[in-house]
């Protein structure tokens, strides 16, 4: 809990105060606009055009909102590097105020949701027992009961949410990156999504009572296990007392 | 070994006893009882000591445990579900995991041994079906055991579907659907199993009664039978020096075999305990309660039902419409022709092998595996069938932490399965054959030494060194296959039994298995043939000079 409140202080602390409701409202400088717009053209506008209405290698970006570059950018998706079935989360390739001037430039071309507020997205102030239910008829069927991620159809995957940032994961629900739906709010209100959030970082912060989490990747680790060091050691023995038993004969 | 005085005060009591039940007979009988010694002998033993942790932990978890779907607003230990509406089943589960003392060490080791006692009931069935253990008189402890491995599966699943977590009720929707997959009966069956529509209130508490009651009844049973049997019918041995038909080569039951049995029991428990402390099982909190709404990637079921979970998973989507009804084949023949075509071979095997070889003597020495290279093949290519759909079962697990396309893996193990069984036959059939031509050549002209001489005459030979006398008895250990019935009689007239179709899908079939056969070694060159399908075992005589020529 204190390392992911540290996480979401060291997040916001560099991002604006102001931006607000998930709302079309952006109040960003000019001077953001203008550093952004700047530095999307030198990384972003081969793929997503010089007014970022999209090429053949790259959707347009009116509209998507401060949300989706802040989530792209911010997980390192963005820039591209070369387009595959789906871009890989990375490390950053910029800091968290280029981030938010590249957010503010797409967001003045047309609106589109903005980047959540702390208060939004803190899991101390969610219900974690409504969140795993949510969780489970809405993300669980791709990202895995624990969070753990898992294999989507045409080589895609849903990556684990270990390590997402709460501000991400809302991110992630109003703009539904690549294959993922998006969760707009009449399907999953704002109060809903932060009990998403949670309880994945609940459920991703507690300890396993059982011993080694073995991955929490269920049953498929758990034979592997049962096979490998249960009867392998069990069987081990078996060789070990007759070739013992064998020394005596 | 010398024994020391019985104290007086056991020897009062043992006198007690014998006077009213004889048992010094019986144990004097008993004890002296041999056990061949070899580690594969072990295997058995590993599920029988596995089973009984089984049913002490169970009936720890029994006291606690509430099979009941009622729900209830959970407030217990777990904080994090506080407020979730559960079944009185999972909030159960959740109490013994969180507020029992020692409940979850229990549930783990419930769990555990539960995942060991099923591996290790099939790798003892390995053993017996690759050594040819099963054979005549022993059909009918492979019809024991191979009925216990499945009421295993049965009772594993039955046990994965109490908690009523999002796992166990996802086994129960497959389970449905099979159900309901069978044609004309299906949809009866399924409300009769769950007493009305998915999921209902009543499946929990009676697979309940069925998993801690009726099958581990059954097996207990049946347990109890397949070692009265093998006491009753001594066990196989390897093939060996002094070791016969007729004889047990080993270590008496009192008190070698006993200590190393109890060493062992200890083992099989530590370790099973050791797992239950330190590695998390079937963590159900994580799961969350069951909802039919819900599904999550990655859930499987325990990996002896993965094989069933992977046929359902790569099985093209073919159905058939007509008549207004749909005959779900996607569903019907994975998850029942192909149990049926596991299973099926698996039962029959002892009686389908003594019928196609026409072999009806005792064996009390057990075949090694490449002596009978189609049995050995076959098997082979049982265990890579099987294999390969318990991975089809964790495709997308593969996929996601392989980095590979989850279609991909799908079409990938459609070709495997038709084509790794018939590869794994061909490949183990060759080695088979070729061990045995090692083993013929090595009982004959002695094994390569590795010691190169030179010859007066300057030439190289490489020394070819005698097997001992044990080496040498393993070497010519096979047996051969009988001829069968002669087809045809003195008159040329074919024997009514072989003209049948019957007839001649068998003489096909033993055909099959001879056809490739490598004579039994002959033990240097003494002349000595056995051609005549009798034992390959010598008599005393030969034994004898045997030896001679030796020195
Ligand atoms: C190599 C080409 C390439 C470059 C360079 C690139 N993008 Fe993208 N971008 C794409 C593609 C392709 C997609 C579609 C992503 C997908 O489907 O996974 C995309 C998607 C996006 C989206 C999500 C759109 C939506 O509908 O939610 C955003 C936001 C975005 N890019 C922002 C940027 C920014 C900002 C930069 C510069 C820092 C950038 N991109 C650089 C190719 C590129
Ligand atoms: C249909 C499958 C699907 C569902 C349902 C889904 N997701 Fe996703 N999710 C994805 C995919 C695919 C990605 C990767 C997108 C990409 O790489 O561009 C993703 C990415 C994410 C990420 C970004 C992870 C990271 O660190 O990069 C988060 C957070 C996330 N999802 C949360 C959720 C939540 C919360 C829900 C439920 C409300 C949900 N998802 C439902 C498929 C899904
Ligand atoms: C012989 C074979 C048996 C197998 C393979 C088996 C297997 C299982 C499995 C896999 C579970 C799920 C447990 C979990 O992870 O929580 C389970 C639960 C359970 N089993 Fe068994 N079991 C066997 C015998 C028994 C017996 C003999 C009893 C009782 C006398 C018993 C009592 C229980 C109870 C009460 C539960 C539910 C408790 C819980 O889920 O925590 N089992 N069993």
């Amino acid at each position: 809990m204190l390392l992911a409140l540290a996480v979401i202080g060291v997040v916001y602390a560099a991002l604006s105060p102001e931006t607000g409701r998930a709302e079309a409202t952006v109040s960003a400088s000019v001077k953001d606009v203008t550093e952004g717009k700047r530095l999307f053209d030198q990384s972003c506008a081969s793929c997503h055009g010089l007014n970022a209405e999209g090429t053949k290698t790259g959707p347009s970006l009116i509209g998507v909102g401060a949300a989706a570059v802040d989530f792209q950018v911010g997980t390192g998706r963005m820039p591209a590097a070369n387009p595959g079935a789906q871009m890989p989360r990375k490390r950053p390739v910029f800091d968290d105020q280029q981030t938010k001037a590249l957010a503010a430039y797409v967001a003045s071309l047309g609106g589109g949701p903005a980047i959540p507020s702390k208060e939004q997205v803190d899991p101390a102030t969610g219900d974690a027992a409504l969140g795993q239910s949510l969780f489970i008829t809405n993300c669980a069927q791709c990202h895995n009961f624990a969070g753990g991620g898992g294999a989507l159809t045409g080589g895609k995957k849903a990556p684990d949410l270990h390590e997402t940032t709460p501000s991400h994961i809302y991110s992630a629900m109003i703009t539904g990156p690549q294959a993922m739906p998006v969760f707009n709010d009449t399907t999953v209100t704002p109060e809903q999504k932060r009990a998403i959030i949670a309880y994945i970082v609940e459920t991703r912060e507690e300890p396993n009572p059982g011993g080694f989490g073995l991955d929490r990747l269920g049953p498929v680790s758990e034979g592997l296990v049962g096979w490998v060091v249960g009867l392998g050691l069990i069987v081990a023995a078996a060789v070990w007392i007759t070739a013992k038993q064998r020394e005596n004969d | 070994m010398t024994t020391p005085p019985t104290p007086k005060a056991l020897g009062g009591v043992g006198t007690y006893i014998d006077d009213r039940f004889h048992s010094a007979r019986f144990a004097g009988v008993n004890l002296r009882k041999v056990f061949p010694n070899h580690w594969s002998f072990m295997l058995g033993e590993i599920a029988l000591y596995s089973f009984i942790i089984i049913l002490l932990s169970g009936t720890f978890l029994t006291f606690w445990f509430n099979p009941s779907m009622h729900e209830v607003v959970y407030d217990g230990s777990y904080t994090k579900l506080h407020g979730v509406t559960m079944s009185q089943a999972y909030e159960s589960t959740l109490r013994i995991s969180f507020d029992v003392r020692g409940g979850l060490l229990m549930r783990q080791v419930h769990h555990w041994a539960a995942l060991i006692f099923i591996a290790a009931m099939f790798v003892h069935m390995l053993r017996v079906f690759f050594t040819g253990a099963f054979r005549k008189p022993r059909e009918l402890n492979w019809l024991i055991g191979a009925t216990l491995l499945i009421l295993g599966f049965v009772e594993g699943l039955l046990g994965y579907s109490l908690p009523d977590d999002l796992l166990s009720g996802m086994g129960l929707r497959i389970a449905e659907g099979v159900l309901l997959s069978i044609p004309v009966v299906g949809t009866y069956l399924m409300f009769f199993l769950f007493g009305g529509e998915f999921p209902g209130h009543d499946i929990i508490p009676r697979f309940f009664t069925l998993h801690v009651l009726l099958i581990p009844g059954i097996m207990l049973a049946l347990v109890v039978a397949h070692f009265m049997i093998l006491w009753h019918q001594k066990h196989t041995q390897y093939p060996g020096k002094g070791k016969k038909e007729s004889n047990v080569i080993g270590t008496p039951m009192y008190p070698a075999f006993a200590v190393k049995a109890g060493a062992f029991f200890f083992f099989v428990f530590g370790v099973t305990a050791l797992l239950g402390a330190f590695a998390q099982i079937n963590p159900v909190w994580l799961y969350g309660p069951f909802t039919p709404a819900a599904i999550s990637s990655g859930s499987q079921p325990d990996f002896y039902m993965g094989w069933l979970e992977g046929s359902l998973r790569v099985f093209p989507a073919w159905e058939i419409n007509a008549f207004g009804y749909t005959l779900a084949l996607s569903v019907l023949i994975p998850a029942l022709g192909i149990p049926g075509l596991v299973f099926t071979p698996l039962i029959i095997w002892p009686f389908l092998e003594q019928w196609v070889t026409g072999d009806k003597r005792q064996h009390h020495v057990v075949d090694r595996p490449r002596n009978a290279p189609v049995r050995t093949a076959f098997g082979m290519s049982g265990v890579t069938l099987y294999g390969l759909l318990w991975l089809a079962g964790a495709n997308d697990v593969i996929s996601e932490r392989l980095d590979v396309p989850l279609y991909g893996t799908t079409w990938f193990f459609r070709f495997a399965l038709i084509l790794g069984p018939i590869i794994a036959f061909i490949v183990t059939k060759r080695i088979c054959l070729g061990l045995q031509r090692r083993d013929a050549a090595a009982a004959s002209h002695g094994y390569e030494s590795g010691i190169i001489k030179q010859l007066p005459s300057g030439e190289f030979i490489e020394v070819h060194q005698l097997l001992t006398e044990d080496a040498e008895t393993v070497a010519v250990a096979k047996k051969e296959v009988p001829a069968l019935a002669a087809a045809v009689d003195g008159d040329g007239v074919p024997s009514p039994g072989s003209r049948s179709m019957m007839g001649r899908v068998r003489s096909r079939l033993h055909n099959f298995v001879v056809k490739d056969d490598i004579p039994v070694g002959e033990p240097h060159g003494n002349g000595h043939g056995d051609g005549h399908g009798g034992r390959p075992e010598l008599g005393e005589a030969e034994a004898e000079e045997r030896k001679e020529l030796r020195h």
